[in-house]
């Protein structure tokens, strides 16, 4: 028996209408555990570098976290994993809700997507009943509504639906993909609409059976109040009244300006005034305690969920208040749109129109106001039509296209992405070195672990120190060692980088969300999960005997192999770098010193490729042939074996 | 009434008849369904040893678009389905009184073993030695279910009827005393 996760996969090929169910290598779990791990392994296998992301080799998967749906509170991020026509990379998004446990209760791990259908589609999963339905019906619905109407047409108000909305279906790059009260973004919305998949319905109602039952519901059950009780997880900005840290310090317009002084006691009086409003209620995950997403109902609007900063970064961008940003959300989330990046576009575009690079040739009937403006251009860009057709590729490519000058202002992307508006004065080392070598597109799904700032009070900071369970003890030096405003050492940096990306490449594999775990300890270093307790989960769900360094090893084998999935498609050193205005004063030789010991600790090239000794040593052997093969690497390059001996969880 | 999680406040009630009360507070739910999760947990065997919200003897109900979330518990066992039921309207929408209903019953597949057809009914995860709270409410952190235990205080009931008794009633009421007693003479005359 496979325990904490079904041992099967459903591959369905959209091309020739075909549904399989495939056993899974059981030995694959235990290299890589789940969620993105696995699927990157099957993304390595099965898309080569010559795909092209619109192509209908390339593949789509939803994963399972491997303790989704077993009794771990807070396991319920799907993972969504393909190639970003965007970025033309590796593109990765999770979604919490309520898919991915139903999936695995449905009695798969995965489902793989491939091939294009003619006309859209749904995919219905009811147990071991699976078909491919038509979805004309649906199209240019917008997909919570489109979810309900699933439901309804079935007969299975239980079902839990994955959807795209008029966004995705035309290909927009900002597409999402919209379940319950959650969203991926990043780029994996287009895929399921190129591929013609409007939605996927699941229903399941089989068991999911775990190793070691008393032990793990033992260690589980306490959790709930663990979780509950941390006011330090959770997404706690969702909560907050009190913007003034995002108002402050978030730049507004096209990533432009930093409001300092914008928030007073009056706007939070208003602001909050007007939230409770709207307010229908909080909402949370399965089987998570916390209530990070806002039910709303905007007058003129569908009901949706907000959830994380999007309250405020349509505003921002906009140079308008929050009630405008609630209005649009109403519109944004039915289409399907990503609220980090799509913000960004609207504001570039409206800095390229003031620029005169674009008219009202381009423009016609462009209205005065920003709020006018950003509902113009939604319309525009979710109908792919006029400008909207090169808008709708993201920044980077529509500044191409655009030309006259519209280079100038992209930017904010990074690696062709679109980052978050943040623009500050002085270099950060770890931050340069997350932002450059990063993997996953956005800063917020590599840091988090480590504090951002040091606690001035060395009484305070060494009773941190003492209580930070969550943190291996070289950390707990450097913290101790880390004076306010001063750079953390080269050796510092280079760990503190390490540790933040390597506990979102655990919750990733095992669906953990990161707002209990990678993304949370650097408030109060007290995550409810970390590297020292989660091993005892996955071992009494699994039967895997795990310990820290072993989990830390998982997490380093897909990190890396992530990391060559991208080097097959091009990615080198010279790519990474973060948007050149992120920081006002940068320090071009320590960059590149820090990029030297990064590439050396994580056993890389100089160029930022993992050498062969580093991939065998992860049993990645079939990955350092290729690289081999493909002349992208000798096989004889130096690794830098010393420093990885360093990344341990003791 | 008393402390449900007090321990010492539940012996105290044990020689007394004590209902048990799961209360649910419609306005917390968030919707987590982790008491689903923990009661098919607790109830599966062996204990805790695989998850199935199916299998669950309490159940969410939820409507995201018209922001509903009923957690509803599953009663008895009707073998079936009634008729003349409520409609209930809520913010605006129309919802069939089966939305809400606890019964386990044959028109719809609430409260009824996945595999077995077998209805479920919620025990209050009775066990030796008993639970402060079921596990329901354990998990429910958020506070929209909450145990509390009650002394009876309604009136004794009358002593127990025989169960002939209510039997013989039954039939006079359906069928009239005289053919009652007609069919009882024509059998005990075949001896």
């Amino acid at each position: 028996m496979r325990y904490a996760e079904t041992g099967f996969n459903l591959e369905i090929d959209l091309s020739r209408g075909s549904i399989e169910r495939v056993a899974t290598d059981p030995r694959d779990t235990a290299l890589h555990l789940g969620g993105q791990g696995t699927a990157a392994k099957i993304l390595w296998e099965r898309v080569g570098p010559e795909v092209d992301p619109f192509s209908p080799d390339n593949l789509l998967i939803f994963s399972t976290g491997l303790l989704h749906g077993t009794p771990v509170p807070g396991a319920n991020r799907t993972s969504v994993d393909t190639f970003s026509p965007q970025t033309d990379r590796y593109s990765h998004s999770l979604f919490g809700g309520f898919f991915g446990p139903e999936l695995k209760h449905a009695g798969y791990d995965k489902i793989i997507i491939r091939g294009k259908s003619p006309d859209f589609v749904y995919l219905w999963i009811h147990n071991g009943k699976v078909e491919l339905r038509d979805a004309t019906h649906l199209e240019g619905k917008g997909a919570l509504d489109t979810a309900s109407t699933i439901k309804a047409e079935l007969k299975q108000p239980e079902a839990q639906v994955a959807a795209i909305g008029l966004a995705g279906e035309n290909r927009v790059f900002m597409a999402t993909i919209e379940h319950a009260n959650s969203s991926a973004s990043r780029g994996v919305g287009v895929i399921m609409g190129d591929k013609r998949l409007k939605a996927i319905a699941v229903r399941g109602t089989n068991d999911i059976n775990v190793a070691r039952p008393e032990e793990l519901f033992g260690i589980s059950s306490p959790m709930y109040e663990a979780i509950y009780e941390n006011p330090d997880c959770g997404d706690l900005l969702a909560h907050e009244d009190d913007e003034e840290f995002h108002v402050n310090n978030f730049a507004w317009g096209n990533a432009r300006e930093r409001q300092k002084g914008y928030w007073n006691h009056e706007r939070e009086e208003q602001w909050t005034a007007i939230t409770e409003s709207v307010r229908l209620r909080w909402t949370g995950c399965y089987n998570c305690p916390k209530d990070c997403h806002m039910a709303v109902s905007y007058p003129g609007r569908p009901p949706y969920f907000q959830k994380c900063y999007s309250k405020l970064t349509y505003a921002m961008a906009a140079y308008e208040e929050i009630g405008f940003n609630y209005d649009i959300l109403g519109v944004t989330q039915e289409h399907g749109l990503d609220g980090f990046s799509t913000p960004q576009v609207l504001a570039f575009a409206v800095e390229l129109y003031d620029a005169g690079i674009l008219t009202d040739e381009d423009l016609p009937d462009f209205p005065p106001d920003g709020a006018g403006r950003f509902f113009y251009l939604v319309e525009k860009i979710v109908h792919r039509e006029g400008i909207g057709d090169v808008l709708a590729n993201g920044v980077y490519h529509a500044a191409r296209a655009i030309g006259k000058g519209a280079e100038e202002y992209d930017h904010n992307t990074m690696k062709k992405f679109e980052q978050v508006p943040l623009k500050l004065s002085m270099i950060n080392y770890p931050y340069f070195l997350m932002y450059a070598t990063g993997e996953k597109m956005n800063i917020t799904q590599i840091e988090g672990s480590y504090p951002q700032v040091p606690i001035a009070d060395l009484e305070e900071r060494k009773a941190f120190t003492e209580r930070w369970a969550a943190a291996p003890e070289r950390f707990k030096e450097y913290f101790m060692e880390w004076e306010p405003r001063a750079h953390p050492t080269v050796e510092a940096s280079i760990n503190i980088a390490d540790w933040n990306e390597t506990m979102h490449y655990v919750d990733d594999a095992v669906g953990t969300c990161a707002f209990l775990s990678s993304f949370t300890g650097q408030w109060a270093g007290q995550p409810p999960y970390h590297i020292h307790n989660l091993p005892d989960f996955i071992s009494h769900a699994t039967g895997l005997d795990l310990d820290s360094d072993g989990l830390w090893k998982i997490a380093r084998r897909n990190r890396n192999l992530i990391r060559a999935i991208n080097v097959r498609r091009g990615l080198r050193r010279a790519d990474e770098k973060p948007p050149a205005d992120h920081w006002k004063k940068r320090d071009p030789e320590m960059e590149q010193k820090l990029l030297d010991a990064y590439y050396e600790f994580k056993g890389w090239t100089n160029d930022g490729i993992p050498t062969k000794q580093t991939l065998d040593d992860l049993s990645l052997g079939y990955v350092s042939d290729d690289l081999v093969e493909r002349g992208i690497l000798s096989g004889d390059e130096q690794s830098g074996s010393e420093a990885t001996v360093g990344a341990s969880a003791e | 009434m008393t402390d449900a999680k007090g321990t010492a406040a539940v012996k105290d009630l044990a020689d007394k008849k004590v209902l048990k009360h799961i209360k649910v507070d419609l306005d917390k739910c968030i919707g987590c369904r982790a008491c689903e999760m923990a009661c098919s947990a607790f109830h599966s065997k062996p204990r805790f040893s695989s998850t199935n919200p199916a299998r669950s003897r309490i159940r969410v109900v939820i409507d995201e678009k018209n922001d509903m979330y009923v957690p509803i518990r599953a009663g008895d066992y009707t073998p079936a389905e009634c008729t003349g039921r409520h409609k209930y309207t809520i913010n605006g929408k129309e919802y069939n009184e089966c939305s809400f209903c606890g019964v386990s019953c044959p028109s719809r597949d609430y409260f009824i073993e996945p595999d077995s057809g077998l209805p479920l009914k919620c025990d209050m995860c009775e066990e030796d030695p008993t639970l402060t709270e079921p596990w329901c409410v354990k998990v429910c952190r958020c506070d929209c279910l909450t145990f509390a235990e009650e002394e009876d205080d309604r009136e004794e009931q009358p002593e127990k009827r025989d169960e002939m008794e209510i039997g013989l009633e039954s039939l006079i009421l359906k069928h009239g005393l005289d053919k009652v007693l007609d069919m009882v003479a024509r059998m005990s005359s075949k001896g």
